[in-house]
């Protein structure tokens, strides 16, 4: 029974990290995943605050779950999640200016961030307070790899260089499109490319795994 | 058909066949490509003819690449992917590093084509999509010109050429602006027998004019393009331009001028006539050419670019379904809406 509980908590982690990616299989969030990706410190940033916002409001809004009226839940959501966008916000404002400052409107834009609000309404109101942040846990991990991946390959191919600091020497000839907005819709199609690939694969060998053992 | 006795001929159905297959038509293109092919190594030697394998290179290995292992003979057989290869060649420019030709061809082929589902099922010209692809990621090697020489200098090969994959070498300085960049950018005329010649700078297959009418009207008379469209297009240019020329002179190129330069005429009949892209109803193909025609101008003159062919082939593509979707011909006997 309790090793039962176990793989409940670890499953519920690594869905959000890999079967049910946010941004790689549910395709949520695409704003700042394609607006902020153009270099990987960047790409970072984003996805740490949303990982804050996301386990803190998962935390709250399930610990008020039994408070909430059904009628204006959603609103009490935003109201929460809203309020640690601010946090984040200023607290981005003081200690990192530049990347603040880089990230613009996008910070704000948590807010509106559908995979928040989605765990919000589809998990952490009918959950308990522990699976409920390792829900949050899970989704944000995924979330913050899917940017990573993103932003690292832009600015990889895009300046040639991982955190600024150069990969190739002097005479690498930077691909433009990949730091312009074309560059994030086609890394970010590839990617989804290699992935459903990966998962097809995957389902595919499963198959042929059970037909072998049932033969 | 022979069969022994005349008078009794056994045979299923479909009894008339049709010749055009896509090896054919295929075929036919690379046929009419072929003297501007050879006009771009005349003018631009060894250089032009390393990029152009490239790309064809790039596109065929990436065809190969991502087709089923039964279906490659077949694929690879029909010629669209060397064609879509070629084509791109065709227009980048000589000097370019052959590793971005390759990844052009790639791109071509893989995201042009394969990815919308294969052969006749891509929204936009599959070449054209490298094109954009190698202008937006390469934009300072796309548009280094070197200036057409002869069968004397064939062996001169640029050292940009051969920078190693994901490098560049420092451009060798013999560069030359391409007629529509004077024109653009120091109003200077060039003459119009260069034009027509192609002893100017600029893509390696775009710059003959003669020879790329010649190709056309070899197409025109195999029927594997649809006349309207290289015609609209032409003529919605002339028109146009004719206006801009009677109200500046001095600051607009003339007509003839605007036809024979840059790549509008291979443009005209080798990219916007490809059969998928391009509008299937006849009215269709007059709207199509009309919009290439005017946003080439439009861009040409008050956009930031000097060329825009590529831009407004591309834009068309994707107006193609709506266009197809408005000029369905009525259906015989029924009402005038076609229902």
């Amino acid at each position: 029974m309790v090793r039962k509980k176990q793989e409940d908590v670890y499953q519920e982690f690594i869905k959000g990290l890999w079967r049910d990616n946010p941004v790689f299989v549910q395709v949520l969030g695409m704003c700042p995943m394609l607006a902020v990706t153009n270099s990987a410190v960047n790409a970072l940033a984003m996805g740490g605050a949303t990982f804050f916002v996301l386990v803190a409001s998962s935390f709250l809004v399930s610990s008020l779950k039994s408070w909430i009226p059904k009628q204006v839940r959603i609103s009490t959501y935003i109201i929460i999640i809203a309020t640690f966008v601010t946090v984040t916000d200023f607290t981005l404002e003081a200690l990192v200016p530049t990347i603040h400052k880089e990230l613009g409107a996008f910070i704000p834009l948590i807010v509106a961030n559908c995979m928040i609000l989605g765990r919000q309404e589809a998990f952490a109101s009918r959950n308990s307070v522990k699976l409920a942040v390792i829900d949050a846990l899970g989704m944000a991990s995924g979330f913050l790899f899917a940017l990573f991946a993103l932003g690292s390959v832009r600015e990889i191919l895009g300046e040639g260089a991982l955190f600024g600091v150069p990969l190739f020497g002097p005479h690498f000839e930077p691909w433009v499109i990949m730091i312009l907005p074309p560059g994030g819709f086609l890394t970010l199609g590839l990617l989804l490319l290699f992935f459903n690939w990966v998962k097809e694969r995957k389902d595919r060998l499963a198959a042929q795994l059970a037909e072998g053992e049932a033969s | 058909m022979s069969t022994e006795d005349p008078r009794l001929l056994l045979q299923a159905a479909p009894l008339l066949k049709q010749q055009l297959t896509t090896r054919g038509a295929m075929l036919d293109v690379l046929l009419a490509l072929l003297p501007a092919t050879l006009a771009g190594l005349w003018f631009f030697g060894l250089s032009g003819l390393l990029v152009l394998t490239a790309s064809i290179l790039g596109s065929i290995m990436t065809e190969w690449f991502f087709t089923p292992e039964e279906a490659r003979r077949q694929h690879l057989l029909d010629g669209s992917g060397f064609l879509t290869g070629l084509l791109l060649g065709l227009t980048l420019p000589p000097s370019l590093p052959l590793w971005m030709a390759f990844i052009g061809g790639a791109v071509s082929i893989g995201l042009g084509k394969l990815i919308w589902g294969g052969l006749g099922q891509n929204l936009f010209n599959p070449a054209l999509v490298g094109r954009a692809f190698l202008l937006a990621t390469f934009p300072n090697a796309m548009t280094t010109w070197s200036p057409a020489g002869g069968p004397a200098d064939f062996f001169q090969l640029h050292a940009s050429n051969l920078a190693l994959p994901f490098m560049h070498v420092e451009y060798d300085g013999v560069s030359a602006a391409t007629p529509l960049g004077l024109m653009k950018f120091e109003y200077q005329d060039t003459s119009l027998s260069n034009l027509l010649i192609g002893n100017i700078s600029g893509c390696i297959g775009e710059t003959s004019g003669l020879l790329l009418l010649l190709g056309g009207a070899y197409m025109l008379w195999r029927r594997v393009i649809d006349w309207r469209i290289p015609a609209s297009i032409l003529l919605s240019v002339a028109a146009l331009t004719t206006v801009f020329y009677l109200v500046g002179p001095d600051r607009y190129p003339g007509p003839l001028f605007s036809i024979l330069a840059g790549s509008l005429l291979i443009g005209a009949f080798y990219m916007a006539t490809d059969p998928v892209s391009s509008p299937i109803t006849p009215r269709g193909a007059w709207i199509f050419g009309i919009g290439i025609g005017l946003l080439v101008v439009l861009i040409r003159i008050f956009g930031g670019f000097p060329e825009g062919v590529m831009y407004a082939i591309l834009l068309m593509n994707a107006a193609t379904p709506l266009i197809d979707r408005y000029t369905q011909p009525r259906v015989f006997g029924r009402g005038g809406a076609g229902r």
